[in-house]
């Protein structure tokens, strides 16, 4: 069997959100190909898979019941070898993350990651993915004799489009040598129970970089009391102990989806975008007009967020009465 | 313990970028560089790793003759000595061509431990420590917050999605890809400055070609936008005051 091989993320009985996005862009993919999909998962499948892949492999072992880059790139290099795909795509998960560039390693390959997109020329795939953090796009090409692998970015393609359907399901039992698992993994844990969620706001104002200095958040700080808004941050932020790690959206912070998400001082680095592109709408206040927040902006004020932000406060409370 | 830090110079961020006239790469004529960021963090990491156990830290850059000045500023910070790859055709290499030209030049080394960042604000592949931790051999971690030695080896906490982490314990040599906000980057001193005038950079040749790589770069261009963005002029008192109108009226939160 060729064609394409979604390898997939599940956890907690249920599919990780950007896997259903993956299993989509392996059925169009393999649609372009004019080639047969499949999928495959560590553990069970949750559920069935949209699209209906012709088939699921479930790949079973006791040394996989816990995550460990050797034993899951030893188990997926097995499956790979057996299904013999010519493209394996992957979610751009922290896991995958964290094994996917060993498994193509093994193959010779490099991985295409985070890949926003693709297209079909003569039977060869072009990808599209992003560079210098979302400022420029670029089309990537693979090369080598070995099977290609690419991972997909969180939100790029809709897990709705591939549709329903059932696939047969095989168990793939691979060889694996406790020995050679190297590292010890501990339990998963967070740090203390969130006190914040983000997830609830109806309303939130997010400061990033451009504030240059701890003092000046309480100009952003205004603004979302003026809205009623909570206070949230990018990454660096945070980083930097000026607000709490639990006020962060992006990829290793809260997922919000509020009415209203103004960004302000945020470039709109992907890690960020990920975590608040799904907001109905979203202002964003930056002073580079060719900042990439502005790609995913409804509105947009190319200014100096020092001057902008005290105008809006004034306005908004005008407006309030 | 002999720690190498792997280091990218980048492109200063808010650097205004162009597409160069061939149209597959930036055009770098007029820009600054510096150490990418998660790179510094792997670096402080490891220098505070040698203040509590002792030891080396070496630096690894592979880049063009301007890469040098990155290299100096991370001995200034207090690495105590450099190889330098030369090449100059740095965004030829795709993650796996790069990996094997900084693997050829670390296993001369023997290393204790090899970090580096998580990714580069450049190309972002987010992999090349795990490549080279595969073409070398060595246990890896990913995404690291925290580094403790123990008597066996090192244990790590990996940050994992949506506020989760995770211990993990491996024997040494190793290999880690470090977070930003790690730990709190220093600044070099004056001192510090004057003695990386005296530290050694090794030039050394690339033991890869560039068409090693298993990807290559056919186009870049500005990114499509996903919205139509309806951009607010004026002074800021004009631009907030429209502003204040699309939020009452179309999206309807005032």
């Amino acid at each position: 069997m060729s064609g394409v091989l979604a390898i997939l993320e599940a956890r907690d009985g249920a599919w990780h959100r950007t896997s259903l996005e993956t299993a989509a862009a392996a059925k169009k993919l393999a649609a372009a190909l004019n080639a047969p999909v499949s999928a495959a998962v560590i553990g069970e499948a949750p559920s069935p898979l949209g699209g209906g892949p012709d088939r699921v492999w479930t790949v079973r072992h006791d040394l996989l019941l816990r995550y460990t880059s050797d034993a899951f790139t030893a188990a997926l290099e097995q499956l790979v070898h057996r299904a013999s795909p010519d493209v394996v795509l992957l979610p751009h998960t922290y896991q995958v993350r964290d094994f996917a560039p060993k498994l193509a390693t093994r193959f010779g390959q490099t991985l295409i990651s985070d890949c926003t997109g693709f297209r079909v020329e003569n039977q060869a795939i072009v990808f599209v993915r992003q560079l210098f953090q979302g400022k420029l796009s670029a089309d990537v090409r693979p090369s080598g004799p070995g099977p290609v692998f690419a991972s997909i970015q969180a939100g790029s393609f809709r897990a709705e489009e591939a549709g329903a359907g059932e696939s047969p399901i095989e168990i793939f039992t691979p060889e694996l040598d406790a020995s050679t698992i190297r590292t010890t993994p501990g339990e998963p844990f967070r740090e203390s129970a969130r006190a914040v969620d983000l997830t609830a706001a109806d309303i939130i104002v997010s400061v990033g970089r451009g504030i240059r200095e701890r003092e000046n958040i309480a100009i952003v700080e205004e603004l979302a009391q003026a809205l009623g808004a909570e206070l949230a941050a990018s990454r660096p932020i945070c980083d930097n102990g000026w607000l709490p790690m639990e006020r962060q959206v992006g990829s290793s912070g809260q997922t919000v989806a509020p009415k209203l998400y103004i960004a302000v001082g945020i470039s709109g680095a992907i890690q960020h975008l990920v975590g608040m592109k799904g907001s109905r709408a979203i202002v964003a206040i930056n002073k580079d007009p060719d900042a990439p927040i502005f790609e995913v902006a409804d509105y947009g004020i190319a200014g100096d967020l020092f001057e902008v932000v005290p105008a809006l406060v004034e306005a908004v409370r005008k407006a309030r009465g | 313990m002999k720690i190498i830090v792997c280091i990218r110079q980048v492109p200063v961020r808010d650097s205004q970028l162009r597409v160069d006239p061939s149209g597959a790469w930036i055009d770098e004529s007029d820009l600054s560089f510096e150490i990418n960021e998660p790179d510094a963090y792997a670096l402080e990491e490891a220098l505070q790793l040698r203040e509590k156990h002792t030891g080396e830290v070496v630096i690894l850059c592979a880049g063009p003759p301007r890469a040098a000045q990155t290299i100096r500023e991370a001995l200034a910070k207090g690495a105590d000595r450099a190889v330098h790859i030369e090449l100059d055709n740095l965004h030829a290499y795709d993650t796996l061509a790069l990996a094997g030209v900084l693997a050829a030049a670390i296993r001369a080394e023997q290393p204790d431990l090899i970090v580096t960042g998580l990714q580069s604000d450049d190309l972002g592949y987010g992999q090349t420590g795990v490549v080279l931790a595969e073409l070398l051999a060595l246990p890896h971690a990913t995404i690291v917050m925290q580094v403790e030695k123990t008597n066996t080896g090192i244990r790590v906490k990996r940050e994992l999605e949506n506020g989760w982490f995770q211990h993990v314990e491996m024997p040494l040599p190793a290999l880690l890809t470090i977070q930003s906000g790690i730990n709190k980057l220093r600044y070099a001193t004056l001192m510090g400055i004057k003695r990386a005038r005296t530290k050694e950079i090794r030039p050394v040749k690339p033991g890869v070609a560039a068409d090693a790589s298993r990807s290559a770069i056919e186009r870049v261009y500005a990114p499509q936008k996903s919205k139509q963005t309806q951009m607010l002029d004026g002074n800021p008192r004009e631009a907030a005051a429209k502003l204040v109108e699309k939020l009452r009226f179309e999206v309807r939160v005032l």
